[in-house]
């Protein structure tokens, strides 16, 4: 069971080596499916790696357990960083990594909970995984249990009309079990979010529809638990972290390219890209 | 089929769109965040002024497709089938069909082959959801050539219309200067034994199987029915005097697509004993397209067996 309740410098280098691995996990899988989205699993490794191995309670031993954090991944195009996870927590096995989106595999294109041990609800339709999350925190405190619920959501998917009523909706019903992180990465799937349909300002908008909210470098790994810590917070208030990141985080040519959201690197691409990564530690 | 050359229909769309925005100033065209995959986008490249990137909102996407289309315009509406038709299904049925807006919902990555991204992205009921409303028109084009003509067609026609596409590149089978006929079904390949009736991918498909048949002596015709609805009713109603049994093939849930329209008019009008080839009430997974259409029993293979089977 993982129920750190702070951290110091030993941990925060063990995060980001965490994320690091994620990185290089999730580009590996998408390389060896040669079809995916490594632009918005870059950027979202660092979160994943301060929720699943420092914030969220989870029982290593029993992906069910019925104590454990819930977490939605409601872009759910992350799959490779969220499968990189579930592998170093052990409940996807090492070698089913490379039958990403392969004919029989468990790990489809999009998260499924009916097939992947330690995903709490299937996504990949955009702007359906918070009002899930919503439900699930709701559930949780009519049964009065201490347990949270995490989402992390894309910055182009809170265009989607659906995200704003749960917004809404969580804001008045005062779910303070309730993390959203957002991956503000500025990009989506056709161009910079701002040229398509502008989103800021995003704090704002969460603080007018009566969320605590915080805005944080969602690269920065200090920052991160910082902003995971303060969300422990029971204040009647639904959290949101909006956290600025870089599509493709970590790979000098993928960073802020449209191009990488949605296109595996070739053999050559991957090579550069692990080095890159490893150059990193 | 392995010379047939095989062409994108979304790159057909694209290419036909620039042609009509020549040509009529009022066309124009919405897509929501997928104008890179739909193609759209070379439309805006050539018509900046005229095309619209609602972003991520499919809703809205349908909704100001409608309020385009009511002040006199045509509208090309564009996303992946399974979001046109599925997450936006109220806004279609209210705001376009209720008002009889002009609007085409061309959607893309229709059907299995969408391929890895798997089931929350591959449309199996798209064709059902649009056929059954009112005022509505449903065409699944069968190659490139036949996507040009029917873009033309929907764009000349008022009202709304549903064009499936694919992701994928299919087998061009109609000749250069062929003509579409809108609720007009085409007899591709004559035979004997049974009448194959299908749509979209599953032309190529049935064609090929149905070629292979013959070197068993089974001998299959084969219709390319593009228009779902209206159905061609009376080539229907020929092949049902002329054919005790008849198959549909489509790359569909086997419940309420095409199969369905023709098993409904069919039972009124002349039962007949109806087959289906399509997914069996199942989600699909991820894997390669052409895997996918394996192990679905779609491709021409899985056609060859059930019409083996089925003529016992
Ligand atoms: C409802 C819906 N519409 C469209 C898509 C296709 N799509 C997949 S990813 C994507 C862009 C997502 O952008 P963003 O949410 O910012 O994610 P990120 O930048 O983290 O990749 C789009 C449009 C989808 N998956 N779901
Ligand atoms: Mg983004």
């Amino acid at each position: 069971m993982i129920s750190e309740t702070s951290y110091n410098s030993a941990t925060l280098e063990a995060l980001r080596e965490k994320a690091r691995v994620i990185r290089v996990k999730a580009l590996k899988e998408i390389a060896c499916a040669q079809s995916g989205h490594p632009g918005g699993s870059l950027s979202c490794a660092d979160i994943l790696a301060a929720l699943f191995f420092f914030k969220m309670r989870l029982n290593r031993e029993d992906p069910h357990w019925e104590g454990r954090d819930l977490f939605v991944l409601s872009k759910g195009h992350g799959a490779p960083a969220l499968y990189a996870v579930l592998s170093e927590l052990g409940f996807v096995p090492e070698e089913d990594l490379c039958q990403l989106r392969q004919l029989g595999s468990n790990l489809q294109g999009h998260p499924d909970r009916n097939k992947t041990l330690g995903v709490d609800a299937s996504t990949g339709s955009l702007g359906q995984g918070l009002s899930m999350a919503v439900g699930m925190a709701l559930s949780l405190r009519l049964d009065r249990s201490d347990r949270r619920v995490y989402v992390v959501l894309g910055d182009g998917e809170m265009q989607e009309g659906q995200v704003w009523e749960a917004l809404l909706k969580a804001g008045n019903s005062g779910l303070d079990n309730l993390t959203v992180i957002v991956d503000a990465n500025g990009l989506q799937l056709d161009n910079r979010v701002e040229a398509i349909n502008d989103l800021s300002p995003l704090r704002a908008k969460g603080d007018a529809f009566k969320w605590e909210t915080q805005e944080i470098d969602g690269h920065d790994m200090e920052s991160i638990l910082k902003a995971l810590e303060k969300c422990d917070q029971r204040n009647g208030k639904p959290h949101m972290i909006v956290a600025r990141t870089v599509k493709g985080k970590g790979v000098s040519f993928m960073e802020n390219q449209v191009k990488f959201h949605g296109k595996a690197p070739s053999s050559e691409q991957l090579e550069k890209a692990l080095q890159e990564l490893s150059a990193d530690r | 089929m392995a010379s047939t050359p095989l062409e994108s229909l979304r790159d057909a769309y694209a290419r036909t769109l620039i042609s009509l925005g020549e040509e009529d100033p009022r066309l124009v065209v919405v897509d929501a965040d997928l104008s890179s995959s739909t193609r759209t986008i070379l439309f805006q490249e050539r018509f900046p002024e005229r095309f619209f990137n609602t972003g991520i909102s499919e809703q809205n996407l349908m909704g100001m497709a409608a309020g385009l289309a009511l002040c006199d315009r045509t509208v090309f509406a564009s996303t992946f089938a399974v979001f046109a038709t599925g997450r936006a299904w109220d806004q279609v049925r209210q705001s376009i069909c209720y008002n009889q807006a002009n609007v085409k919902i061309v959607a893309t990555h229709g059907g299995i082959t969408v391929g890895e991204d798997g089931a929350t992205h591959q449309s199996n009921e798209d064709v059902a959801l649009m056929r059954v409303l009112p005022n509505m028109r449903v065409i699944v084009p069968s190659d490139s050539r036949q996507t040009e003509e029917v873009i033309r067609t929907v764009h000349k026609e008022r009202g709304p219309f549903y064009v499936r596409l694919s992701r994928e590149e299919f087998p061009v089978i109609h000749e250069s200067g062929y003509r579409f006929a809108l609720g007009r079904y085409e007899l591709l390949k004559e035979g004997r034994d049974t009448l194959v009736l299908a749509t979209g991918k599953e032309v190529s498909e049935a064609l090929t199987a149905a070629r292979e048949l013959e070197k068993i002596g089974k001998s299959v015709a084969v219709a390319d029915c593009a228009t779902v609805k209206p159905l061609d009713e009376e080539f229907l109603l020929s092949a049902a005097s002329r054919y005790p049994r008849i198959v549909v093939a489509e790359e569909h849930q086997k419940a309420g697509g095409f199969a369905s329209a023709v098993a409904e008019f069919l039972s009124e009008r002349h039962p007949v004993q109806i087959g289906r080839i399509g997914l069996e009430n199942v989600f699909g997974v991820s894997g390669k397209s052409s895997q996918l259409m394996a192990h679905y029993g779609l491709d021409s293979k899985g056609i060859y067996d059930y019409l083996q089977k089925f003529l016992g």
